[in-house]
């Protein structure tokens, strides 16, 4: 397995001194020297206030915004366009599903144009739904589908394009607590079943907590990376159990008052 | 809540319609103006004119011109509104052109438009085509802006290549105004079509009118202006059916309705 050794001693997802001024030089600063690291299979979920910046750092990861200072590299490679190995599930469901295309094709549109077999297209296609539930909707359109349905669509859509690194921004805000609970377990199957890397923004601490191998706190204005924190729970995880886990509390204390001093110490530049 | 069936809906929107006809047939049976004939003389010029050699020599020559003119107005203003959708700096110097072009009347431009292109059948197509063009390629531009800012984010993460972007994301995104478009387009192709037959032709239903007109033939003319009516009934009940086929992707009102309660 030396190959895969050395595969793995290159990040999978790396920021160096990663920040974000928009309006020039004077204008607002929004992201400061983000440096992170993040190795190939891990899960790793980024928290902070509301409007801190956080959709604005998935973006540069993403490849869709360019930072203005720093760089992003994915597999060791510096990007300036959207890579080829990513894919993104951003935050409003629904939305980003093509709505004149059927739930099927909706999944199928990344797949095409790159010299994929049809018949292969189709299996990933297919698989990809079966996977998240919806195996019998291909035929629908996105309006016939329920808001966690289509971003279960949207979810189907990124691990059919079989990304190396996942990017979700707030995937499951805007979806109902129950649903959203069954979407996170989903996510940790489809993390540890395909060991792709996943970078995932949220806003909610317990969720950060439960997913993560690792939590980074966002804080300040412009936000600088106030605290990393490591969330050592150990075998698989689950709703009821996992979530009275003395160690669980423990992280989500860490958390949270890393949150809070961040709003404290905010430097005014 | 229930759909009307297509035969009651079919009834529900004849019955007023064939009310006024039979009115009008028994209630001008004895005029004897000379500008408002019987209908029934009306009718029978109708039958005489369009169901004889005059469907040959003057009803193909408009519908054929009708439908070159649009084609060309569909090819060149989708065609166009696409690329200038793409190249956003185009569009912005393109712009103001494309207002003073749109706000000059097409009928006036025939003069000019038959001294270019001849007095044959060319004329006539190249005027439909630069009065209906304006609404298509106008539409085409603004659907192609006006589309989910998510959904072209999409496409770029995803790196959707560019037929794919432009046949399965931009050109269906933009369809529900291209659509609108094209039904202005058709009515503004109607208008001209006659305009131009009327103008300078020697064929056509519109020149068959203003010939009419001329020679006091008035049960002719009656005829002429009713199958122009007929004509453009039919084609925008046509375009209807194309356009749900066009936009079948959209939810019809009471489907969403009922979705949204669920």
């Amino acid at each position: 397995m030396s190959s895969t050794e050395s595969a793995a001693s290159i990040p999978a997802v790396e920021l160096s001194g990663l920040g974000v001024t928009y309006g020039g030089p004077t204008g607002r600063e929004v992201l400061r020297g983000i440096d992170l690291s993040v190795a190939p299979g891990e899960i790793v979920c980024i928290v902070g206030h509301s409007g801190i910046g956080k959709s604005t750092l998935i973006r540069c990861i993403a490849g869709l915004q360019k930072p203005t200072t720093g760089e992003v590299r994915i597999a060791g490679i510096a990007i300036d366009a959207p890579p080829a190995t990513l894919a993104l599930v951003s935050q409003d469901y629904g939305r980003p599903l093509m709505p004149w295309l059927r739930v099927g094709e909706n999944v199928r549109l990344p797949l095409r144009g790159n010299g994929l077999a049809r018949k292969v297209q189709n299996e990933r296609v297919s698989d990809a739904l079966a996977v998240v539930g919806l195996g019998g909707a291909a035929r629908s359109y996105p309006w016939q589908l329920s808001g966690g349905m289509q971003q279960r669509v949207a979810i189907a859509r990124a691990l059919a394009y079989r990304p190396q690194v996942l990017l979700m921004d707030e995937p499951f805000a805007s979806v109902d607590a129950q649903t959203r609970a069954e979407l996170e377990d989903l996510l940790l199957t489809l993390q540890r079943d395909l060991g792709i890397t996943v970078l995932l923004v949220t806003h909610d601490v317990d969720e950060s907590v439960y997913l993560s191998d690792r939590v980074v706190v966002l804080g300040g204005t412009p936000a600088l990376m106030q605290d990393i924190v490591d969330v050592p729970l150990t075998g698989a995880r689950d709703q009821l159990t996992t979530k009275a886990d003395p160690l669980f509390i423990e992280c989500r204390t860490r958390v949270l008052s890393a949150i809070q001093q961040s709003k404290v110490v905010a430097p005014v530049s | 809540m229930k759909m009307m069936s297509g035969l009651r809906l079919l009834v529900w929107e004849l019955w007023l319609p064939i009310l006024i006809v039979v009115v009008w047939y028994f209630g001008s049976e004895s005029s004897k103006s000379p500008y408002f004939p019987p209908l029934s003389r009306i009718w029978k010029a109708f039958v005489d004119n369009w169901f004889g050699p005059g469907f040959v020599h003057d009803v193909v020559p408009s519908l054929t011109n009708l439908a070159f003119g649009l084609a060309v107005a569909l090819v060149v203003g989708v065609g166009a509104g696409l690329l200038l959708a793409m190249f956003p700096l185009a569009a912005d110097i393109a712009d103001p052109f494309l207002q003073f072009f749109r706000a000059i009347p097409a009928l006036a431009v025939l003069p000019a438009l038959f001294i270019v292109f001849g007095t044959g059948s060319t004329g006539n197509v190249a005027a439909i085509a630069f009065g209906a063009v304006w609404p298509i390629l106008l539409n085409t531009l603004d659907g192609i802006r006006s589309i989910d800012p998510s959904i072209r984010l999409v496409a770029r993460s995803y790196r959707i290549r560019t037929p794919l972007l432009v046949t399965q994301v931009l050109l269906p995104g933009a369809m529900p105004q291209i659509t609108v478009g094209i039904r202005t387009s058709l009515a503004i192709g109607v208008v001209i079509m006659v305009g131009s037959e009327m103008y300078v032709s020697t064929a056509g239903i519109g020149h068959f009118v203003i010939v009419a007109q001329q020679t006091f033939a008035i049960a002719d003319m009656w005829s002429g202006i009713l199958l122009l009516g007929i004509i453009g009934y039919v084609l925008n009940l046509g375009y209807g059916v194309i356009e749900r086929w066009l936009l079948r992707w959209q939810p019809r009102t009471h489907d969403a309705l009922a979705v949204k309660g669920n």
